[in-house]
């Protein structure tokens, strides 16, 4: 709990120099801030090797076990230390480096993104059933949002541009604004609850009963 | 003081004091009744659905890190964490933690940890049970879908910052029949959500989620502070139509001295 009470005083005294450093331009302040997110930086380029180990031991376990789908864990593994030791010697900006990514990780990813509009027609045909008042209102002004946006809904109704931009700009834009301005004052309160050191929960829990 | 910020400064200390005197108040002894979030009602049903169909608990903090904007919502996840470990280990269930961020996985793991201990269940702690997936978001995002239809996992909780994986993995939850309960103060992504999963944490609700779970009066004082700030924003917003209807500039003119 020691600790506890000392990264709490550390995570304020760290806050507040940040905070002050955005609305005052006092140049030890600003020094000391600069500073503080260099050390975060550091601090999570070392996270990283942890997370490697954490990696390596589950994956090393499973091989180990023969658990199903090892030889997943094997390619995971094989490739994790190939590509770490073409960039030792061949540096993060070299062409052998850059050809697993160019080649392998962004075309993966690309198909990955590509995927999404299928879950998204998935995640739709199941959301736009008129169950309920709220679900019928969901799937009417998406109807004319999706026909707004169409080259089609223009051809059967001049009327549907105009309507999306409506929907989109007023009923759309509000409760988007509400939900911003909501989210915004409460991350303001889960800070000060952090600072002050009555929420606990990232350092393992305890506090104010 | 920086040009530009004194409006925010102002608005920054009206917002925190409103809320530190709500906790002082409820500090002593002031009680505040904060309305029921259906989803995190609903946390303690998965967990319990889960152990009794001997499938695994997905959890997932979110894809954004400790810094920035977002890292507000990667704390608020991990405040709720403690509360769905702490029931994993009350109920004997499996929980399987997925994480993107590396800096994420030692605070992760610790949350996990300490839930175990505070449940006396230490023994049944399985430190493979938070594991970092990838950086990369899509490499993360099909590494989480492959472990909850591989698993079937039971309860699928996603709370913290998403983007365009949201939509991917709370589908793969939904093919693999978990209850599911996501969180997010990305606007972009709570509609996703809305369509895919059983109840929904929108904006703020994520926020306070973690105390109001916990019931403990200090934290609900500060949602209750909270509530006099939104009034706060209100009566700006109302006096900045009023001015914006009558042609005067004088608000917005404020808000950028």
């Amino acid at each position: 709990m020691k600790s506890q009470g000392l990264m709490i005083a550390l995570t304020f005294l760290f806050a507040i120099i940040i905070i002050l450093d955005a609305f005052f331009a006092v140049d030890f302040i600003s020094a000391a801030s600069t500073e503080i997110q260099n050390w975060g930086t550091i601090i999570a380029s070392i996270a990283l090797a942890l997370a490697a180990v954490n990696l390596i031991r589950v994956h090393s376990r499973r091989i180990m076990l023969r658990r199903g789908e090892w030889y997943n864990s094997v390619a995971l593994l094989l490739i994790m230390f190939v590509q770490t030791a073409i960039g030792l010697f061949d540096t993060s900006t070299g062409d052998i480096y850059n050809f697993g990514f160019n080649n392998i990780m962004t075309p993966l990813g690309a198909t990955m993104y590509a995927l999404l509009a299928f879950w998204i027609a998935s995640a739709a045909y199941r959301a736009f059933t008129a169950r309920s008042i709220d679900s019928a209102i969901l799937l009417v002004a998406a109807t004319v949002v999706m026909l707004g946006n169409a080259p089609i809904g223009e051809s059967i109704w001049s009327a549907f541009p105009g309507m999306k931009t409506w929907i989109m700009d007023v009923p759309n834009m509000a409760a988007q604004r509400g939900i911003m301005i909501g989210g915004g004052i409460g991350a303001i309160a889960l800070g000060l609850r952090i600072l002050m050191g009555i929420e606990r929960g990232h350092l393992g829990g305890g506090g104010e009963e | 003081m920086k040009s530009g910020v004194m409006f925010q400064f102002f608005s920054l200390l009206i917002v925190a004091g409103a809320i530190i005197f709500f906790i002082q108040k409820a500090r002593s002894g002031t009680t505040n009744q904060i309305r029921t979030i259906a989803g995190l009602e609903a946390i303690e049903e998965a967990v319990g659905r889960a152990t009794e169909m001997g499938r695994m608990v997905h959890f997932s903090p979110g894809i954004a890190g400790l810094n920035g904007v977002t890292a507000a919502q990667t704390f608020a996840g991990l405040e709720t964490l403690g509360m769905v470990s702490k029931l994993v280990a009350r109920y004997g269930a499996k929980i399987f933690v997925s994480i993107r961020q590396p800096i994420v996985l030692p605070l992760a793991e610790e949350v996990v940890r300490q839930a175990y201990m505070a449940e006396g269940a230490i023994e049944a702690y399985d430190e493979d049970c938070v594991q970092y997936l990838s950086s990369q978001q899509f490499a993360y995002a099909a590494a989480v879908m492959g472990i909850i239809q591989r698993e079937k996992a039971a309860a699928n909780i996603l709370l913290g910052g998403f983007w365009a994986e949201s939509l991917m993995i709370a589908e793969a939850g939904f093919h693999a029949g978990a209850i599911q309960i996501a969180g997010s103060a990305n606007i972009t992504q709570v509609p996703f959500f809305v369509a895919a999963c059983d109840y929904v944490l929108i904006g703020e609700e994520l926020y306070a989620a973690g105390a109001i779970a916990s019931g403990n009066p200090v934290k609900l004082g500060s949602i209750a502070g909270q509530d006099i700030s939104k009034l706060y924003a209100m009566i700006l917003l109302v006096i900045g139509v009023l001015a914006a209807s009558a042609g005067s500039d004088f608000l917005y003119d404020l808000m950028i001295k």
